[in-house]
C-alpha cells in the first residue's frame, strides 16, 4: 500500500458529499408531454453497410435511427427493402388483424371470460416486421408481447383464444396464463412468464443449429426493462463467443410497467449499444416502421446465415396501452405521451405509404379493418363453443399430472388419483 | 437499531380495520419514519407504489433516495441489498413475485444467508425481502408458487408468513428490525380479504374479519412465535398464511374442535408451541399450499414425529398441493381445499 494513506478518517471532512441519482421520467400523470428533445433524423439517411461487415461497422448506427417511411410517406435510402406492394399490404393486413385481435381479448377479459390479457398495440411493426423478413422455419423466441409473429405465421387465432380462455379446446390444456403460447411446428418457443430466460435458450438453439450444420437461425425478443437481466448479458456474451446465427432484439417501448426505460440505462446510452461492449453487430431501427423493421430483421437474418454471428437490434417504439389487462398506466405516466409520440403508430404509417404510392384507398382499408375484424369474431365464436374460463377445470384432472415427467412416477399417479377423487366427490357427476 | 425501547403495550392502542396491504404499507410507513437506514427498492416500487400497491405513497413521503424503482434484475436488487447492508443500511427489497427470486437466488442463499458467518460477525446482512406468494388468482406457473421451502432449506435465513393484518404488520417491523436476513413471503391471496377456500362463495373482504384490527403505530411481533389461533382438544393443525383460514372454515363446518396454530415463522420455529399443542391432542395435521415434496410440511411431520411420538395416537397427515407446476385453469383442482383437509381430518379422527 507504499505510503498512500486510506480513506478512513476523511468521513464528514471537506469533501463533498455523495448523490444517489435515481432516474426520474419527463412526464407523469397530466403533464404536458414536449418530445422536440428526442433526436429523431430523417429517413433515408442511415447508411447501410453489408451484411458481412465487421461488426464495428454497424457502431454508428447503434446510436442513430434507422428509417425507411418518411414524414412523406415514402419510403428512402439503402434500408428501403423495395417490397412489392403486395407484400406491403399483406404486412398492413396482418398488422391490423393483430390490432383487431388484441381489441377482441382485451374486451372479452373485461367481460369476465379469462383472467388475464396483454396487447401489443403500437408495436406491431416489431413482430409483423420481423416474421415476414424471417425464413418460416427459424425459430423464435418471444416474449408475451410479440403475438404478432405467431399471427404472421398463420397460426390459427381460434387455437389463440383456446389459449387464452383455457378451454376445453385448450392444446397446452388449461396450464398457462393466457398468451403465454406455445407452437413449436410455427418455429414459435413456448413463452415464459420469467422475463428474458430466452435470450439464452435463442443463443443455444442457435449454437446447436451451427453444431449441426443445419441452415436455420434463431431470433428471441424482449422488452428495454428486460436488458437488466443477467440472462440478456448471458445470452449476448455466448453469441458473442461462439458468433451464434441469433438475432437478438430488445423492443424498446419506453416502459416496462411503470418503470420507464432509465431505470433500465436509457440515460446513458442506447440498448444497441450494448452490442458495442461484446463486439458484435448493432442496430437501433425506427420500430414504428415496418419496412425500417422487415430491412433491419432481413439483414440480420442474412448475416447470420452468412456466419458473420449475432445481431442486437433496438426497436424504438411505444407501448401505447397498458402493461396488461392488470395495469393501469393512468397511474404513472401521462395521457399525452400517446398522442404525441413523434414515430406515430405503425398501422397507420403503412397505410399513408401504400394510399402515398397509388396502391391503397379509404375504402379499401376500411373494408379491410371490417374483415379482419369479421374473422377475430369468427375465433372467438368457435372458440367460445369450447368454453370459456369461468372457475376453469375444464380439463380432466389428470392432465394436471402429465407432462411434469415423460412418464408418470408413482406420487403422481396417488396424487392424480387423489385429484380425480376429488371432483367425483364435489361433481358426482362429473365423468373425467 | 432502537430496540432498547420498553415493550408496547398494545391494549390500549387506537386500532384501525386494515387489509394486508395497508398493514403493509402501515408497517413499512413507520419504520421509514423510525429508522433513517431503512431503504425499500424494487421493480415498479417508486413513483407507482408496487402492483399490489404495499410501497403506495413511500416515495412521496420519505423521498427517492429511499424508496425507489430498481432494474428488472432479482439478481441485482439482492446483491445492492447486500452492499447496502454491509455499508450498514437496512434494505427491504421487494420481489414482485416470488416466481420471480430465482435470479437472485445466489446472492441470497450464498451470500446474505452467510455473510455473517464467513465473516465471524464482521459483514452482517439485516435484509428483508418481502415478496407476494401463492395461488389462488389464476395467475398461472409464474404467479403463483409457494417456494417457501426453498429458503427454509438454507442456513442463515429466516423465513416469515404472515396470516392477517394485524400480524404482517407486526412481524415485518420485526423482521425488519432483526439483524438477519429473512424472508418475508406476503400471501396474496388474501391481501384483501381472508379465503376460506370456497373458490365459488363471493370473496370476503378485510373489515369483517378479527384480525383486521390492527393498532396504530409502532408495534413488533416477535419472529419465532406462533400463534394459536383457537384452541382445541380433538386435533393440532399446523398451517401458515392464506391455509389458516381455509383450514379454519373447514374444520369448523366439520365441527371438530381442532386447535390450529399459525406457526408465522418457519424458521426458527416456535417448536414450544407445537409440543405443547400436540402433547395435548395427540394427533396433527400439517397443511400448505406449495408442492409436497420436500415441503415444509416434510419438516413439521419429522420434527413431531421426532419429539412427540409418545403422544401421537395417529399417524401424521399432510396436506399439501400437488407436485406439479401451479395450472392456471385446474387452480382449484391443484388447490389443497375444502375436501382434501376435510378427508385428512376424518382419518385422523378416524384412527
Ligand atoms: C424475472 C421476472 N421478474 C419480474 C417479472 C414481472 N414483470 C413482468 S413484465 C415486467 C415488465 C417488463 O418490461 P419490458 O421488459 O420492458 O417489456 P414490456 O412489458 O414493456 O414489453 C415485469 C417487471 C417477471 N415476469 N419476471
Amino acid at each position: 500500500m507504499g505510503g498512500v494513506s486510506p480513506a478512513k478518517g476523511r468521513t464528514g471532512g471537506n469533501l463533498a458529499p455523495l448523490r444517489l441519482h435515481v432516474p426520474e421520467p419527463k412526464y407523469r400523470p397530466g403533464d404536458r408531454v414536449d418530445y422536440s428533445g428526442l433526436v429523431i433524423p430523417p429517413a433515408g439517411a442511415q447508411p447501410r453497410p453489408d451484411e458481412t461487415c465487421p461488426a464495428g461497422d454497424t457502431y454508428p448506427l447503434c446510436t442513430d435511427l434507422v428509417r425507411v417511411l418518411g414524414d412523406d410517406d415514402l419510403a428512402a435510402g439503402p434500408w428501403d427493402p423495395r417490397l412489392d406492394a403486395g407484400a406491403l399490404r399483406r404486412m398492413l393486413r396482418v398488422m391490423a388483424l393483430t390490432r383487431a385481435f388484441d381489441d377482441r381479448m382485451y374486451r372479452a377479459q373485461r367481460q369476465g371470460k379469462t383472467s388475464f390479457y396483454m396487447k401489443s398495440t403500437g408495436e406491431e411493426a416489431v413482430a409483423v416486421g420481423a416474421a415476414f423478413a424471417l425464413a418460416d422455419d427459424d425459430m423464435v423466441f418471444p416474449s408475451y408481447r410479440q403475438q404478432g409473429l405467431l399471427i404472421a405465421r398463420g397460426y390459427p387465432l381460434v387455437e389463440m383464444v383456446n389459449q387464452i380462455y383455457s378451454n376445453r379446446a385448450d392444446r397446452l390444456k388449461g396450464r398457462q396464463l393466457p398468451v403465454m403460447y406455445s407452437a413449436r411446428d410455427y418455429g414459435f418457443f413456448t413463452i415464459s412468464g420469467n422475463l428474458t430466460t430466452q435470450y439464452p435458450q435463442a443463443v443455444g438453439w442457435a449454437m446447436a443449429s451451427a453444431i449441426k450444420g443445419d441452415t436455420r437461425i434463431a431470433a428471441a425478443f424482449i422488452g428495454e426493462g428486460s436488458t437488466a437481466e443477467g440472462d440478456f448479458h448471458s445470452g449476448l456474451t455466448f453469441a458473442a463467443v461462439y458468433n451464434a446465427p441469433v438475432v437478438l432484439n430488445v423492443v424498446n417501448n419506453q416502459w416496462a410497467i411503470s418503470s420507464f426505460s432509465g431505470i433500465a440505462g436509457a440515460e446513458r446510452t442506447t440498448f444497441a449499444a450494448r452490442a458495442i461492449g461484446y463486439g458484435i453487430a448493432g442496430l437501433r431501427i425506427d420500430g414504428n416502421d415496418p419496412l425500417a423493421v422487415f430491412a433491419a430483421m432481413r439483414w440480420a437474418a442474412d448475416r447470420a446465415r452468412a456466419n458473420m454471428g449475432p445481431t442486437l437490434i433496438e426497436h424504438f417504439t411505444y407501448r401505447a396501452e397498458g402493461h396488461s389487462t392488470s395495469d393501469d398506466p393512468a397511474a404513472y405516466r401521462s395521457a399525452h405521451e400517446r398522442e404525441e409520440w413523434p414515430l406515430g403508430d405503425p398501422i397507420m404509417r403503412l397505410k399513408r405509404h401504400l394510399v402515398a404510392i397509388g396502391e391503397w384507398s379509404e375504402e379499401q382499408h376500411a373494408t379491410m379493418d371490417r374483415e379482419v375484424a369479421g374473422e377475430v369474431r369468427a375465433a372467438s365464436k368457435e372458440a367460445e363453443k369450447s368454453g370459456v374460463l369461468g372457475h376453469g377445470m375444464h380439463h380432466p384432472f389428470k392432465t394436471m399430472f402429465e407432462d411434469v415427467f415423460e412418464e408418470l412416477p408413482w406420487h403422481l399417479r396417488e396424487q392424480a388419483e387423489q385429484a380425480i377423487h376429488e371432483r367425483q366427490t364435489r361433481f358426482p357427476k362429473w365423468k373425467e | 437499531m432502537t430496540i432498547e425501547e420498553d415493550p408496547v403495550s398494545l391494549a390500549d392502542a387506537p386500532t384501525r380495520r386494515l387489509n394486508m396491504i395497508e398493514a403493509i404499507n402501515d408497517a413499512l410507513d413507520i419504520m421509514l419514519e423510525r429508522d433513517p437506514n431503512m431503504v425499500i427498492i424494487g421493480e415498479d416500487v417508486g413513483y407507482f407504489g408496487g402492483v399490489f400497491r404495499a410501497t403506495a405513497g413511500l416515495q412521496k413521503r420519505h423521498g427517492r433516495t429511499r424508496v425507489f424503482d430498481t432494474p428488472i434484475s432479482e439478481c441485482g436488487i439482492i446483491g445492492v441489498a447486500v452492499g447496502m447492508a454491509a455499508y450498514g443500511l437496512r434494505p427491504v427489497p421487494e420481489i414482485q413475485f416470488a416466481d420471480y427470486i430465482y435470479p437472485g437466488l445466489d446472492q441470497l442463499v450464498s451470500e446474505a444467508a452467510r455473510l455473517r458467518y464467513r465473516s465471524a460477525g464482521e459483514f452482517t446482512a439485516p435484509i428483508t425481502v418481502r415478496s407476494p406468494f401463492g395461488g389462488g388468482i389464476f395467475g398461472g406457473q409464474t404467479h403463483s408458487q409457494s417456494p417457501e421451502a426453498l429458503f427454509t432449506h438454507v442456513a442463515g435465513l429466516k423465513t416469515v408468513i404472515p396470516a392477517t393484518p394485524h400480524d404482517a404488520k407486526g412481524l415485518l417491523i420485526a423482521a425488519i428490525e432483526d439483524n438477519d436476513p429473512v424472508i418475508f413471503f406476503e400471501p396474496k391471496r388474501i391481501y384483501n380479504g381472508p379465503f376460506d377456500g370456497y373458490y365459488d362463495q363471493p370473496a370476503r373482504s378485510w373489515p369483517s374479519h378479527p384480525g383486521s384490527v390492527v393498532p396504530e403505530g409502532y408495534y413488533a411481533i416477535p419472529l419465532g412465535k406462533a400463534r394459536v389461533v383457537r384452541e382445541g382438544s380433538a386435533l393440532t393443525v399446523l398451517a401458515y398464511g392464506t391455509m389458516i383460514h381455509v383450514a379454519e372454515a373447514v374444520l369448523a363446518g366439520k365441527g371438530v374442535d381442532a386447535e390450529i396454530i399459525d406457526l408465522r415463522t418457519l424458521v426458527p420455529i416456535d417448536i414450544d408451541t407445537v409440543e405443547k399443542s400436540v402433547e395435548k391432542t395427540g394427533r396433527c395435521l400439517v397443511i400448505h399450499e406449495a408442492t409436497r415434496t420436500s415441503g415444509f410440511g416434510a419438516e413439521l411431520a419429522a420434527l413431531v414425529q421426532e419429539r412427540c411420538f409418545y403422544h401421537l395416537e395417529a399417524p401424521i397427515e399432510r396436506v399439501t398441493g400437488f407436485d406439479t407446476p401451479y395450472p392456471h385453469s385446474l387452480e382449484w383442482a391443484y388447490f389443497p381445499g375444502p375436501i382434501r383437509i376435510g378427508e385428512a381430518v376424518d382419518r385422523l379422527l378416524g384412527a
